[in-house]
Parts: C-alpha cells; structure tokens; sequence
C-alpha cells in the first residue's frame, strides 16, 4: 500500500512537472510578454527595457530553470503584474474559490441525487423523461448563458439578489446555481445508472420482502451503495470546479482565483500563471487520492482487495 | 471545458462594438444581453446614487498598482486624474495648456523647463506641496533602477532639480516637444516624504495625492473607494468637486456591468457597444452618452521586403485599396454617433495633427479596379487581414474589398499577438487601432508608425527623416511643416487606409450630469447631480 501510494504521488509530481513546462511554453509562445507588460502605449526601447528589467531576455529554458530552482526552495516568485509575492496572491484569493467550489458542489448534490432517484424508481416514465431533460439542458447550456438568465431573473425582475460582488453570501448564491448546475447532469446520470442496478438487485427484494418501507429500501439500502462512485466523481468534480469557475467568477466580479488566472493570462503574468497551474494540478491529484481513500472506506470490498 | 469561453480581450481596452460573429459563444451572449435590455426595460426604479452622493462606477480591469507609474490600465489614469494633480493642465475643451500645481513655467532652451510652483498646495495626508515632491517624485520614477512600468510616460526625462523651494528645472535627454503634454496627462507629482517612507507598493496601499478626490478605502482587486477633498486648493484648474463619494468596482464581465445598470446596482459603466447603448435607451433611468475617442482606426499595409503579400509593394495597388471601401456607409451604419471620419493619420485632435495636404481617397470601386487592373490584378488576389478588436468593421471592410476582387482572409487575434505579427514582417493588412496613451500630441501616433520602429511597416526614409525632424524641433511653426509634409507623404504613397475616429458611448444613472471627452478620461470633479 506504502509503495503504491508512494509510485502515485511521483506520478503526481512527474505530472504537475509536465503541466507547469507546457503552461509555461504556451504562455511565452502566444505573443511577447514584455510588450504585454509595458502596454499598449509603449515604444520599442520602452520595451526592451522592461524585457531588461524583468529579465525576460534570458533564454527560455534557463527562465524555467530559474523558476523551478526557486520553487523548490519555497520562493514562490514575484508576480510580475501585481509586484507582489505570488504565494501569499493565490492564497488569498484561494478561499474565494473554495467556497464557490464547495457551494457549487452542494448544488450539485442537491439536484442530482433527489432527480436521479427520482429517475430511477421511475424509469422509463415520464418523471424520467423530465430529468432527463433538465440534465441534457444542465449539460447544454453554457454557464454563463444560464449565469445571465439568473441576473436577469433574481437581479432585475425579482430584485432578490445582487447581481456582482462577493461581500455577502447572497452574492454566492447565483454563481453557485450556475456553476452546481452544469456539473449536476453528470452526478444525476451516475446516481440514476446506480440506483436502477441497485434496486435490481437481490437483496432490495428481500428488504421489500420483509416488509420495509419504500424510503427505507430506498434511501437506507439502495442508495447506499449507489451513491460509492459518486463520491469518486464528487472529489474529480471539485477540481473541475476550482480549475473551472474562471468564467463564473468573471461573470459575477468575484475575486477568486479563476478570475487571478485569467488575469494573469491576459497580462502574462507567468509566476502567478505558473503556481496557480501547479496548484490546481497538485490539488486535482490529491482530490483524487482522496477519492480513492474514500471509496475504500464507503465500500469493503475495495479496502480487502 | 468551460475555459474555453473566456473572450480574448486586448490588453490596451478592450473591443467596443460587436455584431456579426459566427461563434455560438458570441451569439449566446449577443442574445443574452440583449435578453438583459430588452426584458427588463419594464423592471422597477433604480436606486439614485443621488440619494446618498455616491456615484458607483463599474469598470472592467482592476489596476495591478494604484501608484500612476506601476500601471497601465485605462482606469489607473483615470484613477491617477481624479487623486493626483500634475505639473499643468490640458482644458479638455481647447486643449491649452494652464498651470495647476506650477503657476507659470518657462521654457529656457531646447531641453530645459523651469516651473514656478504653487504655494499653499497640502497633498491629503497634509504634507505640504513644494519643490522636493516634484524633484523626488521625476528622479525617482524617471529612474531604470524602480521599474516604473510607464517608461513611455517618464522616459524622456533626463533630471529635475530643486532651484528655490517653489522652483524647479526640469530637463530633458533630447528636445522633447511633447514634454508638455505628459506634464498636464500622466505624470503625477507624490508628496516627497510619504513616498520616500512608503515606495510604490506603499503608495498602492494608501494611495495619498492632491486631486480632488482622496482614497478613503481600497480593496485589490475588487473596488477603490473616493471622497471629495474638502482642502482642494481653490485656484486649480480641475474646479472643485461636487459629488461626495465616488465608487469604483472592478466588474470584468461586461454584461454583468450592464444588468448592474439596469438594476441600479452601479451609476456608470463605459465602453458600452453600440447595439447594447441603443437598447439601454429605452430604460427610464439610464441615459445613453456618446462621446469621441482619441483612437484612430486605419488599415495599415505592409510594404516591406520578405512580408507575405508582395502586391502591396506596387503603389496601385494601395490606391485600389483605398478607393475600395466606403468609409461614410461604414461609419454611418456600423461605426456609429461619435465616430468621425479621417483622411490623415493622427488623432485630429493632437497638436502637429493636419489633414492639409493630404490627399483624399473617394469611395470609387470602379476606380479601384482599373487600377487593379492595371497593376496586373485584373481578376483581384487573395490576401491575409490581421485584427485584434471591431471586428464587425473588419468584417466591413473585407467585404468591399471582396467587391473589388481583393479575397481578405481575416486572422483575429490578441492584440499582443497581432503586434508580434506585425512586427515580425509577417501581416500583410493590419486592422489597427490607436489610442496615443491619451498623449494630444503628434508625436505619440504617427511616429509610432510610420517613425523607422517596430510597428513601421513602410521604412519610407524620407518620412522618417520628417518625422524625426518634428519629434525633436521645439519651434512650433517649423514642427508642425515637418509633420504636415510626413502627412502628406503618406497619404500619396498610400502606406495605410485612414479610416475613423472610434466612438465611445457610456451608460450612466438618469440624474447624472457629466460629459464625455475625446481623452477617455472620466472626470468625476467635473460631473454633478442633476
């Protein structure tokens, strides 16, 4: 066990390694970043000297070197565009998007698991149909179309909640309805796949046998044992939704860190570009980890073999 | 992957005008915004930011530092305008040049400046104005060694020295003409002491000026927070601030800042599109201001040995380019109110700026293909069309040139990645646009361009002699010749396309009195309650 975990996490490092090279190349491939750095209105002197300045006229490979040996020391680098250290930049932005990720992943939950029981006590019939529907629509829409029609009805017509910004939890409200909804379709699949297994199986016939009430057998026996490769899915999801809240944060003007990468893309801001990959990567890997832990906890089978 | 759908946007400001483009993102969001106008128009009443004397801004880019030297974002000059005083003063309306922390300035030779200064200046934390803010604050920023990531703003500046407590001489490494204008835009004056004490990172933290408005709370990232400076001297001539508070919150997506309008949330956003301000129209409490823009929009085309389009070498050729698109229709129907046709390349506006001379090329397609014809192009060629913003005016444009037989296949891009392009002889037409950082004077546009640089796709030596003549010639009689024949020069050998002025169109709060001017500059000293 010692020797698996210890091959998954160099496979983990090797990964993380791999990631930041090709962020790194992509972001210095796609356009100069010292002219991105002096602005629109710079002269070309101007220019070389920020290049001077930032050091940018180094070959790349001894820039990444540079950056490496630092990060391996702990120096997490300075961001260029802000001029200030980039670790303690991701930090705090870092809880921003924790929050977002956690709430979007209880909406989620909340929509999937009822829908997908629904679905598959009822398969086949119109309920089914129904859910269906609202996973395909979930899947379909893009985010921010449906972020959009969430302003449009909670901010303008109803005036319940405000439209941008991250000072109050209602301000969490609507990017976690637009970002829990997108990733809800796949938990609602999964959950109704299982459940129709589950509830086929022999031992929901006893439990129905004996006597036990519907939600009894429903919730207590079926879902149970449904619900295992969801925790599996839920762990992989919340990287996702760490990785891939950019555009929601954009949209609602919260400061997270999505919305600290896209910035940093934007100005080229390599550092900052640079960690915020690596620790997405690194966080995506143990997510999964813990997925892996989870699972053999929720089912004895998986901990025995 | 939902990171796909982030918009590119351009680092300089991001694009105006939007219409025609194939992706379902984009249409998504067309559709989605105007869901935004059109619905909601019946909705309730805005809460009045009159009410409280607050004026709620909502802009897209945050600034990276607030200190005017460590950023180059739109909102950090606008930020810097309103906090900060500079050394004179540039009336918006007749661009001339008054004193405001300087009460009268001489210029004593080619490279040599002395300013009277104002006395009884206080900046907000109540250190006093004089000499030593202004000579530390040039030295330092005009110093390599402190990164100041403005180098075209500071730059030119060779050394300030202290010649009495409210005297200073400024000089400059070569004649610099433009001297002036950096003095009255960009270049702000810090109190001596605090930035000594503070630094820039310092001064991002609590930023301390002598505008009109001081910082009373700012939060990286997410808003800064201003207050009327109820100690503004009385003699500046920005006037006195009238609105009490003015907030300014970083909102990047742009339909999120335009449901912020609609629902009162926010009581001014600018950059707005022009088909989304003609349906904000139609909601009671927001008005619709337009405004010109000092940033020209022109086809550049690229002469230049080895470049991918050799046609372009042959001056016909050019002229069939320019005879080709009609500019009036353009403007007219896509580029709208606030946009303003241009026959020579600089903003009108700028001091050295003249369309005398300069020939004029009508919209004459049958022209344009005589002369194609001529030229040995009798059925047209096909051509590769660099843009990074408008591009439903590069869209425009490529189908007059469609007419004419000239088959435009559009590459659009980051504007830093067209720059590199360009730079790297490898655009053959360029749809550039060109803001000149605000600077009202010649020398920050068409040299940019046409001066021997980076982004000269020309080399024409005669122009770049001229060019360099104005750029570094004080006599303003002899300056503006030089330019005038720059000028003229390009337009007979058809180097670029003028084409227009880009508008600029603001949503703002129905009770707000405020004015939009060419410099982009959002000046809440000067706007007012109804």
């Amino acid at each position: 066990m010692l020797a698996f975990t210890l091959k998954r996490l160099g496979l983990a490092a090797l990964v993380a390694l791999t990631v930041s090279v090709l962020a790194f190349l992509l972001l210095h491939l796609s356009g100069d970043p010292a002219v991105a750095l002096a602005g629109e209105g710079a002269r070309q002197a101007d220019i070389d000297m920020v290049r001077k300045m930032y050091g940018l006229d180094r070959p790349l490979a001894v820039q990444y070197a540079d950056w490496l040996w630092h990060m391996l020391q702990g120096d997490f680098g300075t961001s260029v565009y802000f001029k200030t250290p980039a670790g303690p930049l991701i930090f705090s932005k870092l809880q921003t998007t924790l929050l977002l990720g956690l709430a979007a992943l209880g909406v989620a939950l909340a929509i999937s698991i009822p829908l997908g029981v629904l679905a598959a006590l009822y398969k086949d019939s119109l309920a089914d149909r129904l859910c269906l529907a609202v996973a395909v629509l979930g899947q379909a829409l893009p985010n921010f179309f449906f972020a959009l029609l969430l302003i449009m009805l909670f901010s303008l017509t109803l005036r319940w909640l405000p439209v941008s910004g991250s000072g109050t939890w209602q301000h969490f409200v609507m990017p976690a309805l637009a970002l829990g909804y997108y990733v809800a379709p796949a938990f609602m699949r999964l959950i109704r796949a299982g459940m129709i297994e589950v509830l086929g199986a022999d031992y929901i016939r006893t439990a129905r046998a004996k006597g036990l009430p519907a939600t009894t057998v429903v919730f207590k026996h079926a879902l149970r044992n449904a619900i295992v490769p969801v925790v599996a899915l839920a762990a992989v999801q919340l990287g996702y939704l760490l990785g891939g809240s950019v555009v929601i944060e954009t949209i609602f003007a919260l400061d997270g860190l999505g919305y600290l990468a896209y910035q940093s893309i934007t100005f080229k801001d390599f550092p900052v570009m640079q960690l915020i990959v690596l620790l997405l990567s690194v966080l995506y890997v143990l997510l999964t980890l813990a997925s892996d832990i989870a699972n053999a906890w929720l089912d004895p089978r998986i901990r025995v073999s | 992957m939902a990171e796909c759908r982030v918009k590119p946007v351009a680092v300089a400001s991001p694009p105006a005008a939007r219409r025609p483009r194939p992706l379902l993102a984009a249409r998504l969001r067309t559709a989605a915004a105007a869901l935004l106008a059109a619905g909601l128009v019946a909705s309730g009443p805005a809460l009045a930011g009159k009410k409280d004397d607050t004026l709620r801004m909502a802009y897209d880019q945050a600034p990276e530092n607030v200190d005017p030297y460590y950023n180059n974002v739109r909102i950090g000059v606008i930020i810097a305008a309103n906090v900060w005083d500079t050394l004179l003063y540039r009336d918006p309306m007749t661009n001339e040049y008054k004193g405001q922390l300087a009460k009268s300035w001489t210029q004593v030779d080619d490279k040599t400046i002395d300013f009277e200064l104002r006395e009884g200046v206080k900046f907000h934390n109540g250190e006093e104005f004089d000499a030593d803010s202004v000579v530390y604050t040039l030295n330092f920023v005009a110093d390599p060694k402190n990164k100041a990531v403005t180098q075209q703003n500071v730059s030119w500046i060779d050394k300030v020295e202290k010649l009495g407590k409210y005297k200073v001489r400024l000089t400059t490494k070569e004649p610099f003409p433009g001297a002036k204008e950096y003095l009255s835009t960009t270049v702000a004056i810090h109190p001596a002491k605090y930035y000594q004490e503070v630094g820039p990172q310092g001064m991002n933290a609590k930023p301390v000026g002598s505008g009109p408005y001081m910082v009373t709370d700012y939060q990286p990232g997410k808003s800064i927070t201003l207050a009327r400076n109820p100690n503004y001297f009385k003699e500046s001539p920005k006037g006195q601030p009238k609105i009490g508070k003015v907030i300014i919150r970083f909102i990047p997506d742009r339909q999120t800042q335009l449901a912020e309008a609609i629902s009162g949330g926010e009581d001014l956003i600018m950059n707005v599109a022009k088909d989304q301000a003609d349906q904000i129209k139609a909601v009671p409490t927001l008005q619709v201001v337009a405004g010109k823009t000092m940033r020209i929009v022109f086809l550049q085309m690229n002469v230049q040995d080895g470049g991918p389009a050799s046609q372009l070498k042959d001056v016909r050729v050019r002229k069939a380019i320019m005879h080709a698109i009609d500019r009036e229709t353009i403007v007219k129907n896509i580029v709208g109110e606030g946009g303003e046709i241009l026959n020579s390349l600089c903003t009108p506006s700028q001091v050295g700026c003249t369309a005398e001379g300069v020939p004029v090329y009508k919209y004459d397609p049958a022209l344009s293909k005589k002369l194609l014809a001529e030229a040995g192009f009798p059925d047209g060629f096909e051509i590769p069309i660099a843009a990074y913003r408008e591009r439903n005016q590069t869209e425009a444009i490529i189908n007059y040139l469609q007419a004419v037989g000239i088959r435009a296949k559009l590459n659009f891009l980051q504007y830093a990645a067209m720059r590199d392009m360009a730079r790297g002889n490898k655009t053959a037409l360029t749809h550039q646009t060109w803001g000149s950082n605000l600077v009202n004077d010649v020398s920050a546009s068409t040299p940019v361009y046409f001066g021997g640089g980076a982004d000269d796709l020309a080399h024409d030596p005669e122009i770049i002699k001229l060019l360099d003549e104005g750029d570094h010639t004080i006599d303003p009689a002899k300056r503006t010749a030089a330019y005038q024949k720059a000028l003229a020069l390009i337009g007979e050998r058809a180097y670029a396309v003028p084409l227009w002025l880009l508008p600029a169109y603001y949503v703002a709060n129905k009770d707000l009195s405020m004015t939009a001017y060419p410099d982009e500059l959002v000046r809440f000293w000067d706007m007012s309650w109804k």
